[in-house]
Parts: C-alpha cells; structure tokens; sequence
C-alpha cells in the first residue's frame, strides 16, 4: 500500500510498475485505484492502462456488443474498469445509433462480424415506441393499445432473428415508463394509460426473454427507481447529446450491467465467507456476551437481521455460507445456535473455521474443505485490516468492501455482481443441503478398510440419459463452472448446448447420481461427436463433489459401450491441462486408453473399442435413459 | 491543490495525457486527443467530480482549460452547497 495517498503518486506508481514490468503489480495497484477513486476520470486512466496490461495478466475475455438508441461511450471506460476489477478483460463494439434493428436482421452485420459473446439491447421507450411516449395522448385507446402489441411483436421478432444468427447472450433494457405521464395522475387510474402500455410490453418482454436461451431482461425502471428518476435523468444532456443518464450515475448503469456479464463470464463466488463480531452481530461474543451484541429486531440490531436475510437469499440461489472467526469456539456457536435474534443458524453453513488463527489460512482451508478454487470465495468482513491483509495475500478472492456503518451490510452483499446468477437449478436450491450430506459422507469414508467396501457401502445408482429441455440449464451451468475434473474446460451457454444437441453427431450426456446419504442431482455432462470411425469426447466433466467415487467410470463406459453400438471403432478424447484440472489428467489412462499424441495444448488419448474391457463398476446401479432429446 | 490542479487531473485522466503536459492555455486546438467525444466526457467527469451540472450555454464557455477552472471555480463559490 502506498504510503502517500495523493492521487497523482498512486498513477505514477502504476506507471512506474509497468514500465519495470511488474505487471501483477501494477494490476492490483491498479484495481485498488479503482476501489479508492471509482469514477469517470479515474476509469479513463484504468482503461488506458488495461489495453497496456491485457497481455500480459490473465484476464478473462469477453467480447460485449452495445446496441443501442442513445449515448453510451461515456460509460464504456467505467464498464471497462468494473470489469476489470473482477478479473475482465471487456472488449466493446457499439453498433450506430438506432441501426439496431439492422444490426440484428442482417446477417452480415458489424454486430456478427464482431463475434459478441453477449448484447446488450438498450433502447429508451421514445425511441422504439414514439406513440406511446411523446405522442400518446394524441391517440385513441385502440390505437395506443395496438402500438403496444406492434412494440412486443417487434421485439420477438428481433430476439427470434438475433438468434438464428448468434448463440451470444442478449441482455434487453426494459422499456421505461416516461415520467410524468402524458396524462397525470389519471394514468394511474387505468391498466391501459401508458404506464400500464408500458408494463404490458415488459411482461412479454419477459415472456418473449423465457421462451428462448440466453435473453434476459434488465429491468431499467428498477434501476433509474433505486436512485431516482429526477437524479437519474439529465434533460440537458439529453437534448445536448442524446445521453439520458447524468454524470453521477453513469457508473450505477456499468455496474447493472455488471451484475450480468459477471455471472455470464463465470466469474462468480460459490461462497460467502463472513466473519462473526461486528459482522454478523453487533459487537464481540467473547465480551459481550449473548445479552451485550446487539442482534434483534429493534435498531441496531436490525441491521444485521438484515444481513442475515441477504445471507439466506444467497443460499437459495446456491451460494454456499461459510464463516472464518477469531473466537474461541465454545462462545461463537453458543451465540449461533441459541442466540434469538439469530436468522442463521449453524446448519446455514457449509464450513466453518472459529479458532485464532490467521484468516488467510483458515479460507484457503474452507476452499479445499470445500473443494472449490479460492478464486470462489467472497469475503465478509467489518475490520478494514482483515480486508486489506486477506486482499493482499489471496488475490484472488473477493473481497466485500463496506463501509462502517451495519446498515449498509445487508445491501454491499446485494450489489455485489459476483452473487448473481441468470439460471437456477434445483441442485442450487439445495446446495446447502447437499454440503451437510457431504459431511456426512467425508465421515463415513474413514472407516473403511478397502475402497471398494466403501463403494459397495454407499449403495450409489446413476441416471444416465440425452440432454433434454429440463436438464439444459444445468448441464450449461456444469460446462461453465467446472474446474477440476474437467478434461477440455470447453465452457457452453445453453443456447450453445441445445444447438449441438440438436445435431446428429452430437450426443450430450449427463449423469445424476444419488447415494446412502442423500441426492447429489446433475453431477457430471459428457458431450461426443462421431466423425467416421471415431467417437470424439469433446467434454467429459465430473462435479467435484463426486470425484473418486468411481461414477466417471460408470459414465465413459458408457460413452464406450454406446460409440461401439453405433459402430464406431474408437473412442478419442484430448486432455487440456489447465492450472485447475490436475484431478483429471490421468483420467483416459487409469481407463486403458492409449497415448496417441502429445503437443504443447495437450494430449490425446484412444481406446481401441473392439478390444476394450472398459465396463462400468457393479457398485453403481445404472439407470439408462435411451430415448432421443425431446428437442 | 487549487481548483486548476484538480481540472487539470481531471483533464490528464480523459484525455490522456500528463498533467505536466497541461495549462491554462490547453484547449482542443493545442490537445490532440481532445475532439468532441471527449469533450463529453471531459464535462461529465468534471460534474462528477465537483458535484455540479454545467448548462450548454456553459458548457460552450469552456474553450480551455484555464476557462475551465474558472468556470468550476465561479459555479462553486454562487452555489449554496
């Protein structure tokens, strides 16, 4: 940390890093740049420094398209700069202004020349639906309510052709309601004024975003609402230069934005790690004892209650609770399960680590108890020092910024992109769960005298069937998320998984597994494509949560017996090292396959499949689904 | 820092060059970089920055740096905050 905290110094700095080439360095002085002065100045600087950065850090990617019907190249280098805060690499196309509708028709367009990973649709209601802004009273009802239908038609037929041409992610703005209303208050008074016009079309907006994969809907008003529409909306900059959103907020709108690049890039947190005093309670357990924290309904207990109730909501979108306290152990759980202001109880968390030693240990611990990366945890704590030290040592965390005051708590949680999510799956809803089974399993492994014992004991069966529309989203999520067992970490969207469903040398597995103590649901996805005498395996991944329990056995063989079945004669599969997937790379070879090459991205494996013995393991009982996709 | 150091950070930052790079008599004719888009942006991050909103007619009286500085320096002293 520098020890002058003058603007300027902190800029020459992460000049000076650069140009010795220290490049990480000047990235994490650069995002702390960030934290302290975000901003449009400042985001140009960022932005400046990133394009001198982008090489040589590992960033991850990500190509956005911007159509839209105003001005937005004053937020870019603010987006820019958020993105790169966690871990994104933005590059940005804008199309014209209002030649969205071309941009999507046109097959040939700049927008699917430029290959977009995700769009975003940002039209003003003035724009795309005149009749029912600046013109509305001039009409008649009938006609006012036929430009609503005319307006949601439109959009479904754009989303219909964007899609046709790309399998990007399109993330539309709602339509605004104009304020004031063109008729005062009596528009309230009626479903057809324009608010209620306006409300129609964004209700098939998001019937139109739910019909297709990978369309989502931001909810502009929620927005412009949060911090109010007269502070939101510049009238002067508007006329000016068609930007509707005045200084002080442009950086609330590259931060919506945010909250979905974040989770379409995967760079999300699987699990909130929060401390105890002062975080989760007022004040300290070990000193104030359960009658002098503060924690109740009443201020200023209430405030963490509060918190509580972020935290929960996090666990029903399948973020998992942990909590790393210095505390001695005795004190801290008698204030969890008996204190009655408490909104969370122990059975909230799937790990815990209450002792006095250091915290950086304590979360690389929870993360391996865990078996998910660091790079997963969020961290939640009130003592600034903590953050800072956390920060410092584990880059790769992310690290909650709040300010001093609880009553900010619950709403630092809320914003932070890195907990959104686009799908949910039943597996998310129940993750908690399945951690507290977990536990239970790590348990009973111990007291086994052979491997296969322990197999035999765990009484699994296996669900194995073609890809379908319910299971989409979740075999998408697993291509996206896993890390470890994961032999090509090729990442799909869903919209990509159906297109490949839906092609004849394309088969998509997955795998659900359950067992003795519990239901692991969707665990594992195997994707192959048959190209004359071989059946290649394009994916082949496993949840961590299943590893060395011998499903992936169950699953190749599979894959095996069904390539010979369709007469394939050899089943080919590379592995593709990355810094995650050490887990797998002996995977092909503990199976009998054979190395046939080996290059600087990997190798590749064959198993000759008329001389193969591969079979699945008795101790699985497997449960073959074989009718077609029901796409 | 007076009010034309703190234009002038502002200003390295958008348009990209080094403060030392700048003075009163900076303008778009003498900066390269500084076209009408960053003009734009020039005059948000100065609203950002200091908390005001500059009208159009105001907007045009910025012909330079130093008129700037001034410009923001006038705003703050009349304003009530």
């Amino acid at each position: 940390m520098s020890a002058d905290h003058n603007p300027t110094n902190r800029r020459a700095e992460i000049d000076q890093h650069i140009a010795d080439g220290k490049f990480d360095r000047a990235s994490s002085a650069l995002r702390e740049l960030w934290r302290r002065e975000a901003g449009s100045a400042t985001a140009s600087f960022v932005s400046a420094r990133l394009d001198q950065l982008r090489d040589k850090l590992s960033l991850a990617k990500f190509k956005l398209a911007i159509l839209r019907s105003f001005t937005v190249e004053p937020i870019l280098a603010l987006l820019r700069a958020e993105a790169f805060a966690y871990g994104i690499d933005l590059e940005i196309h804008v199309g014209d202004f209002n030649t969205y509708v071309q941009d999507i028709v046109d097959a040939q367009s700049s927008l699917y020349r430029f290959a977009p990973d995700a769009v975003i649709l940002a039209v003003r209601t003035e724009d795309v639906a005149p009749d029912l802004s600046r013109d509305f009273a001039d009409q008649s009802p009938e006609a006012t309510r036929q430009a609503a239908d005319r307006v949601a038609y439109s959009y479904e037929q754009w989303v219909n052709s964007f899609r046709q041409n790309s399998q990007a992610a399109l993330i539309i703005h709602a339509l605004e309601r104009p304020t004031p209303s063109s008729l005062g208050v009596l528009d309230s008074q009626s479903e057809s004024g324009q608010s209620g016009l306006i409300r129609q079309i964004n209700r098939e907006l998001r019937r139109i975003a739910s019909a297709q994969h990978g369309v989502y809907i931001l909810d502009y008003d929620a927005l412009v609402a949060r911090h109010g529409s007269e502070h939101w909306h510049d009238e002067r900059k508007w006329l000016m230069a068609r930007l509707p959103i005045a200084a002080d907020h442009l950086l609330h709108m590259a931060r919506e934005w945010m909250r979905f690049l974040v989770p379409l890039t995967g760079r999300t947190a699987k699990c909130l790690v929060v401390d105890l005093d002062n975080t989760l309670w007022g004040g300290i357990i070990g000193e104030d004892g359960m009658t002098g924290i503060k924690l109740g309904a009443e201020y200023p207990g209430a405030a963490f209650q509060s918190l509580h109730r972020a935290l929960l909501d996090l666990s029903r979108k399948g973020i998992l609770l942990a909590i790393c306290s210095k505390n001695n152990l005795d004190d801290a759980m008698e204030a969890i399960e008996k204190h009655p202001g408490m909104l969370v109880r122990a059975k909230d968390f799937a790990a815990m680590r209450i002792n006095w030693g250091d915290k950086t240990q304590n979360l690389r611990e929870i993360a391996e108890e865990l078996n998910i990366g660091i790079d997963s945890l969020a961290f939640l704590d009130d003592n600034p020092f903590e953050r800072e030290q956390v920060r410092a040592a584990l880059a790769e965390i992310t690290v909650i910024d709040i300010s001093s005051n609880p009553l900010e708590y619950a709403a630092a949680v809320r914003d932070c992109p890195v907990f959104e999510r686009l799908t949910l799956s039943a597996e998310d809803q129940q993750r908690t769960a399945m951690y507290g089974e977990q536990r239970q399993r790590a348990g009973a492994e111990q007291s086994f005298q052979t491997k296969e014992d322990f197999f035999r004991f765990l009484d699994q069966a296996a669900d194995l069937e073609p890809v379908t529309d319910l299971t989409l989203a979740r075999v998408a999520q697993l291509t996206q998320k896993t890390n470890q067992f994961n032999v090509t970490t090729r990442r799909y969207s869903e919209a990509q998984v159906a297109e490949m469903s839906r092609q004849r040398d394309w088969n998509i597995f997955s795998i659900r597994v359950r067992d003795r103590f519990g239901d692991h649901g969707l665990v594992g996805v195997a994707i192959t494509r048959d190209e004359g005498e071989e059946c290649e395996i394009d994916t082949f991944l496993l949840s961590c949560r299943v590893i060395g329990r011998t499903v992936e056995t169950a699953l190749l063989a599979y894959i095996a017996k069904s390539a010979a079945g369709r007469g394939r004669e050899r089943l080919v599969g590379w592995f593709l090292p990355t810094k995650k997937n050490a887990p797998a790379r002996d995977f092909y070879c503990q199976h009998g396959f054979v190395e046939l090459q080996k290059n600087e991205t990997g190798t590749l494996w064959m198993l000759d499949l008329k001389s193969s013995t591969l079979s699945a393991p008795d101790w699985i009982k497997l449960n073959v689904t074989k009718t077609a996709a029901t796409r | 820092m007076s009010k034309f150091d703190e234009v002038r950070a502002v200003a390295s930052d958008i348009l990209g060059v080094s403060a030392v790079s700048l003075n009163v008599t900076s303008s778009p004719e003498t900066i390269e970089n500084w076209d009408s888009v960053q003009h734009l942006n020039l005059v948000l991050a100065l609203e950002e920055k200091f908390n005001l909103q500059l009208s159009p007619e105001e907007i045009e009286q910025m012909k330079t740096l130093g008129d700037t500085a001034k410009l923001i320096e006038s705003k703050l002293h009349t304003s009530s905050r």
